[in-house]
């Protein structure tokens, strides 16, 4: 009985690995130990493991999420070439980067940067570290500047609320929790290298599963919104941009598509979200000639 | 009366001024490959000068999640998400072990790095990584974003505070 309870809690500990389950967990070796079914030391002993589990998250350094995104990046690249438009880059990564100056995480391990996926679906992927990448489809909903801006600074919310961070299944904690901390290269044994790979390996596949078929919670979409609607405030652009652009999007969505009528809540759901945040905080944001001009510039290529 | 009034005015804010300086003060790594110095709490700011991965820097005060720090002679602003409070070591070797278990450092050249990505290569011959190298060799200047945001009639707020 005493044996099959410590399996079960630091079983339990390793699987949610969490700030509540902190918690929870100093509550039931308290109860464990109090009971003597565990000694205080084997209580010590899983709350501290719980806590370095609770802290893999936070243990990601911009390094090591920089190669994750790179890696996420090259994957989905892979399955939607990139569109080839030097004017189109240059503008994208005009009004991009100058959005991610305005986020709440202005920096990234190697920066933001952003790309034209050469696909009419309507698609839009942000991998960790700052690589942002848009469909020409989903260019097609923006019929302004700050409609196009909505777009980035939602997946720039993504990048800054590290949501493709979190699609990583938890039991690759337990294994990144020693890996992460562990010298890799000429330090490493063949073997240590292979498992860390191993682990690389399955944390790219849970994020690029994620954004690339089930799609994130919706309450991420949401929070992104809501991270889309500051960063467009400080920026000077209209958050109504993005409410036209969903409304161009509703009508452009195919329905049974591979794309965002998949991965994500529908149009008329999100509008409904968005309106609250817009109501939250009013845009000062000013109209501009000149916005409009080169924006039809740049998306006549398309 | 008055007056020790308004030395408790004065005093309690310049007070809880002191302890957040003090505890922002003290020595933070940068924690990205290449972060700029500016000369305004701005990212729109001039660039003083650049300081790379691993550097450290000193930290003289703060303004919401902007940094005022000095290194290498000369001081300016950066963005909190650029350091860390952990200390960056660039070489691996016996003191990153004790690093390592001390739980305390964010270790550069661990875990996840270029030796990594080399083995992912290595067995997925068919993730092609050149659009991803040709897509982070964008960088815009900020000399010519700050041109776009004022042709464009944008930055009513003047980029993240």
């Amino acid at each position: 009985m005493k044996r099959a309870l410590l399996p079960i809690l630091i079983g339990a500990a390793i699987l949610v690995g969490c700030e509540t389950l902190n918690k929870m967990t100093e509550m039931a070796t308290g109860v464990g130990a109090a009971a003597g079914v565990i000694t205080t030391d084997q209580a010590q002993s899983i709350n501290k493991s719980t806590a370095a589990v609770g802290k893999v998250f936070e243990s990601v350094t911009p390094e090591q999420e920089y190669y994750i995104g790179r890696t996420v990046a090259a994957t989905i690249l892979s399955a939607n070439k990139p569109f080839d438009s030097k004017a189109m880059t240059t503008y994208l990564n005009t009004v991009g980067q100058y959005l991610a100056l305005c986020s709440d995480r202005p920096e990234t391990f190697g920066g933001y940067h952003f790309l034209v996926m050469d696909t009419p679906d309507i698609s839009a992927f942000a991998a960790p570290g700052g690589f942002i990448m848009v469909s020409r489809g989903m260019l097609r909903c923006c019929n302004s500047e700050d409609a196009l801006a909505g777009v980035l600074a939602h997946e720039i919310g993504h990048v800054e609320l590290n949501h493709a961070l979190q699609a990583i299944d938890k039991s690759r904690l337990t294994s990144a929790a020693t890996v992460l901390g562990t010298e890799a290269a000429k330090n490493l044994g063949g073997k240590d290298l292979a498992d860390l790979t191993k682990t690389f390996e399955n944390s790219i596949n849970d994020i690029t599963s994620t954004v690339m078929n089930s799609g994130y919670a919706r309450k991420f979409e949401f929070q992104a919104d809501h991270a889309a609607v500051t960063i467009l405030s400080r920026a000077g652009y209209s958050p109504v941009g993005l409410q036209s652009m969903l409304q161009q999007m509703e009508k452009n969505l195919k329905p049974g598509g591979h794309d965002f009528a998949k991965t994500h809540p529908a149009p008329k759901d999100r509008l409904a979200e968005l309106a609250k945040a817009i109501a939250a905080a009013p845009s000062a944001a000013t109209h501009s000639v000149e916005r409009q001009k080169r924006f039809h510039e740049a998306m006549q290529g398309l | 009366m008055l007056n020790k009034r308004l030395i408790c005015l004065i005093g309690i804010p310049a007070l809880i001024a002191a302890a957040a300086i003090a505890a922002t003060s003290g020595v933070m790594s940068v924690q990205i490959r290449k972060a700029d110095i500016r000369d305004t709490p701005s990212s729109l700011g001039r660039v003083v000068t650049s300081v790379a991965y691993g550097d450290k820097v000193t930290v003289q005060s703060q303004d919401g999640a902007w940094m005022k720090v000095s290194a290498g002679g000369q001081s300016g602003w950066m963005h909190s998400s650029a350091l860390t409070k952990k200390n960056v070591v660039m070489t691996a070797g016996p003191n990153a072990q004790t690093a390592a278990s001390s739980g305390e450092m964010a270790l550069a050249t661990k875990g996840f790095n270029s030796d990594v990505e080399a083995q992912f290569k290595a067995g997925h011959k068919n993730i092609d990584f050149a659009p991803v190298d040709k897509m982070e060799k964008i960088k815009i200047p900020t000399s010519t974003i700050r041109e776009f945001v004022q042709e464009g009639n944008l930055g009513a707020k003047g980029g993240a505070k």
